[in-house]
Parts: C-alpha cells; sequence; structure tokens
C-alpha cells in the first residue's frame, strides 16, 4: 500500500476539501494531527472502499494524515493510538506500514492483541505484524479462529506458518471436536494445507 | 417499538441484558460517565473509564446490534475529591471522539462550591465543544437542586434547547417545563419513576422535549422499563406514533445535535446483526 494508491481510493469521500485542507496543514504544522485525527470519520465517511479491499474510508485517511507527517515526527502514531477511540487506534495499526519507524510501533500490535476488540485483532495482522515475533503471531493467528476473524485479515498466513502454528490448530480442533462444536472452515483449510506440506516434507527427507 | 435509551450505564451490565434489550426493541443507546459506586484516586482511573465508553463498550454493544455512544464528563459527586479535579483537564480530547454526544453527566450532588466550579467549567466545555450537556439532578434537595441548576445553565449561555435535566419527577417537572431544556426522567422498579407515574407526567405536560431512559446501572434497576413505559403509554391510549416520538424521535433530536449520532442500518442492525461480520466498522 502506498500514500498515493491511499489517496486515489479516498477520491470519492464526502468531503475531500477537508481532508486535503488537513493533510495540507498536518504536512506544514505536524502537531496540528491530533486536532483532525478523532474527526475522520465524521468527515470522510465510514465505509469500505470498494478500489480498496480491506479498507474503510476513515482508516484509509487517517493513514494517508499519519503518512503526511514531516520526517521526524512519525512518533506521533504511538500518542495517537494511546489517546484514541477505537477507530482512530484501527487508523494506527493500518498505516504503521507506511511509516519511517522500523519496528517501534511494535508494542501497539502488542497492545492492541491483548484486547477482545476483533477489529482491533485484525488491523494488528497486516503486512506490520512481519515484526511480531513467531510465538506472537501464532498466538495471534489462534485468537483469531477462536474470536472469529477471518483469516485472510492476516497478511503472509501461508509463508508465515509453521509446523508449531498446525500444532496449536490441530489441538484447538481436537478440543473442539470433543465440544461436539465446529472449526471456522479457513482454519481448518489452513490446518489441512499445513498437514499436506509437512508430509509431503517428510516424503522428501 | 424502536427504542433509544438516551441514559444506560451497560458497563454495569451483562451481555444477556444486551440480548433481552436487542430483543424488546432497544436499537441504540446513551451511556453517560458517572459514578461507579467506588471512589476512584485518580485522573488515570478516569481515563481507562473513558477510553472503554469510546472503545470496548460500544464493541460489545455492536455485538447485540445495539448502537452505543457515550457522554463524557466529571461527575458531581467525584467533583468533590481533590485526586479527581485534573479529570477536567483530560476532558478535551474526549469531547472530539465520534461516540461522545454530550457533555455529561454533570450538575449536583450536595450543591457544594466544588460542584459550582466544576458544573460552570463543564458547561463551558460544552459550548466550545459545540456539545449538548446533560444534568443530572440531586437525589436529595431535588427541587432547590433543579432551581440552582437552571440558574447555573442560564449563566453559561449555552442554549436551553441543547440541555436536559434528568431524573426528573412530579415535584420538578414543571420547573423546567417552560424553560425551553428537555426532561429526562428515570423510570426505576421502585424509585425515582415507574411506567404508570411517567404515563401521567405524557398526559398533563405533553410528549415535547420528553426523554425517557431506564439509567439502569449496577443499582437495583432494569434496562427494560423504557419498553414498559412505551407499552404503559399505549393502555392509556396514546398512539404507536406518540410512542416513537417519546421512545426514538426524541432522543434522537436531542442527542443528534452533537451532530455525532450514527444510526445508519438501525433500522436493518436488530434483524440482521447475527449474520453480518462483527468486523463491519461503524460501531
Amino acid at each position: 500500500m502506498t500514500p498515493d494508491e491511499l489517496r486515489a481510493a479516498l477520491r470519492g469521500v464526502p468531503d475531500p476539501d477537508w481532508l486535503a485542507a488537513a493533510l495540507h496543514a498536518v504536512a506544514a504544522e505536524p502537531t496540528t494531527i491530533a486536532r483532525y485525527f478523532p474527526a475522520v470519520g465524521r468527515r470522510c465517511g465510514r465505509a469500505d472502499l470498494p478500489d480498496l479491499p480491506g479498507w474503510t474510508a476513515d482508516e484509509a485517511a487517517r493513514a494517508l494524515l499519519l503518512a503526511s507527517l514531516p520526517a521526524g515526527h512519525a512518533e506521533q502514531a504511538e500518542t495517537l493510538y494511546r489517546t484514541g477511540d477505537a477507530a482512530e487506534r484501527r487508523g494506527v495499526l493500518k498505516a504503521l506500514p507506511l511509516l519511517p519507524i522500523g519496528a517501534a510501533g511494535v508494542p501497539l500490535l502488542h497492545d492492541a492483541l491483548r484486547t477482545n476488540d476483533t477489529r482491533l485483532v485484525a488491523a494488528a495482522l497486516g503486512p506490520y505484524a512481519r515484526h511480531l515475533d513467531p510465538p506472537a503471531w501464532r498466538q495471534a493467528v489462534l485468537k483469531c479462529v477462536f474470536t472469529g476473524v477471518p483469516l485472510a485479515a492476516v497478511a503472509d498466513l501461508d509463508t508465515r506458518a509453521d509446523g508449531e502454528l498446525a500444532a496449536m490448530l490441530a489441538g484447538l480442533a481436537a478440543e473442539r471436536q470433543a465440544a461436539g462444536r465446529s472449526m471456522p472452515e479457513d482454519a481448518t483449510a489452513l490446518l489441512d494445507r499445513l498437514t499436506a506440506a509437512s508430509r509431503s516434507h517428510h516424503r522428501e527427507a | 417499538m424502536r427504542i433509544f435509551d438516551p441514559h444506560i450505564h451497560m458497563t454495569s451490565r451483562t451481555t444477556d441484558d444486551y440480548e433481552r434489550m436487542a430483543a424488546a426493541g432497544v436499537r441504540a443507546v446513551v451511556e453517560p460517565a458517572f459514578w461507579l459506586g467506588q471512589p476512584r484516586t485518580s485522573v488515570a482511573s478516569f481515563t481507562d473509564y473513558f477510553d472503554s465508553l469510546v472503545g470496548w463498550e460500544p464493541f460489545r454493544a455492536g455485538q447485540f446490534g445495539v448502537r452505543h455512544h457515550a457522554t463524557v464528563a466529571l461527575n458531581p459527586k467525584e467533583a468533590n475529591d481533590p485526586r479527581c479535579r485534573p479529570v477536567l483537564d483530560v476532558l478535551p480530547r474526549y469531547l472530539e471522539k465520534d461516540a461522545v454526544v454530550a457533555v455529561g453527566e454533570i450538575g449536583y450532588d450536595s450543591m457544594t462550591p466544588e460542584e459550582d466550579a466544576a458544573f460552570a467549567a463543564q458547561l463551558a466545555l460544552a459550548v466550545a465543544h459545540d456539545l449538548p450537556a446533560m444534568v443530572h439532578t440531586p437525589h436529595r434537595d431535588k427541587a432547590r437542586g433543579v432551581d440552582r441548576s437552571l440558574a447555573v445553565i442560564a449563566e453559561s449561555g449555552i442554549e436551553p434547547g441543547r440541555v436536559v435535566l434528568d431524573h426528573l419527577n412530579e415535584v420538578t417537572v414543571r420547573q423546567v417545563r417552560d424553560t425551553g431544556c428537555w426532561l429526562g426522567f428515570s423510570i426505576y422498579p421502585d424509585t425515582k419513576m415507574s411506567p404508570p407515574r411517567m404515563v401521567e407526567l405524557l398526559k398533563a405536560y405533553g410528549t415535547e422535549r420528553m426523554l425517557v431512559n431506564s439509567a439502569a446501572d449496577w443499582g437495583r434497576s432494569d434496562p427494560l422499563l423504557t419498553r414498559a413505559t412505551g407499552e404503559a403509554m399505549l393502555a392509556a391510549g396514546f398512539t404507536d406514533d406518540d410512542v416513537d416520538r417519546v421512545l426514538w424521535r426524541n432522543p434522537v433530536e436531542f442527542y443528534g445535535q452533537s451532530g455525532r449520532l450514527d444510526l445508519d442500518d438501525t433500522d436493518a442492525a436488530a434483524a440482521t446483526f447475527a449474520g453480518n461480520s462483527i468486523l463491519r466498522g461503524g460501531s
């Protein structure tokens, strides 16, 4: 995702002048972002963006505001997350891959993954989750399965899923089966893929 | 019957309540920030509470197809504690949030000078943030508390149509009726107001600027008494349209003055939420 793609997808927002003025102000005077950030949903809407699957208008506009911060001011993202409501936090999480902060945003992912708000959990598992260490990432994937977050929300799912995650999923599947409850189809499909890959690996070895 | 409960403390209620409320027709609520029963000792305790009102609680409500908004303030009782008064300094950032549709509960508990100061300061915040104000009237010495509240409201310069005085009853309704302020009535199992008494007030004073709420919280209270009041109105000869005005259109009109009430899809929400992904934004 690039700022230009976000900008293009936001062309149809209800109040484009407001967004243009906000982006201009934030680039010139970075502290003004605190004033614009909470109002984004009211000004830009909250609907899914047809041209940008997986993004809502408010998420995209907040990500664009954060990406417009001048060099050296990206750390404001953390303050905006800590003082934000659920929608603002989602906007910061979605923006993390666009910001020049390296792995400094990882504590925000941990915070979001501790919540039970499925929208925050999903937003924490985008491309930036590559900075999560394997144990935290596996726990997060399992949490998705537990709380009904579609695994399509998880970036790099098939490249990162490993034997340890397969064992955790198999354990959950066994508990669910014993309880007479079902597993989400996408989790069963992932477990099947991992099991098949492991078998073929063993055959090759 | 579609119901908007303009005053209910869902933080203190269970998911069973959300289920029963949704089944009874409650599609939207406003949760005012208030006293939690146990006194708080620091500002951080308040910010965690306010964060929950604009974070976790709307999410929880959304799982049951109920739209959740909040009012935020330093409540009158804790305005007397010097450890809590700095809460006034963190309010501005919350008063810009999407889900915050008024400043409240403000007003009086024991009518102290400290409460005077917090009340006036928070009415000024309502004006500065272009928000309505939600005023709790005291349980002790209520009639004088209402008069004193009306004087502070008049002095603040806030437009009366942007203020609701809550927890009114047969004795205090007349004091507020002609001021232009909105009138809130809390229907309780055995204190405050009851459905039959509420129906009598609606007969005597009409449905204009009248708000009916359950004010359900951690005490003995019942989130379905809004519905019971609507049924009592119908039994007494009020029309479906009268009930819709009191239980839906009036709270929508009052809190809609914030410009932040988001009721998109609430007509569909109650019927279809179970089939939708709870990942859908909006709440």
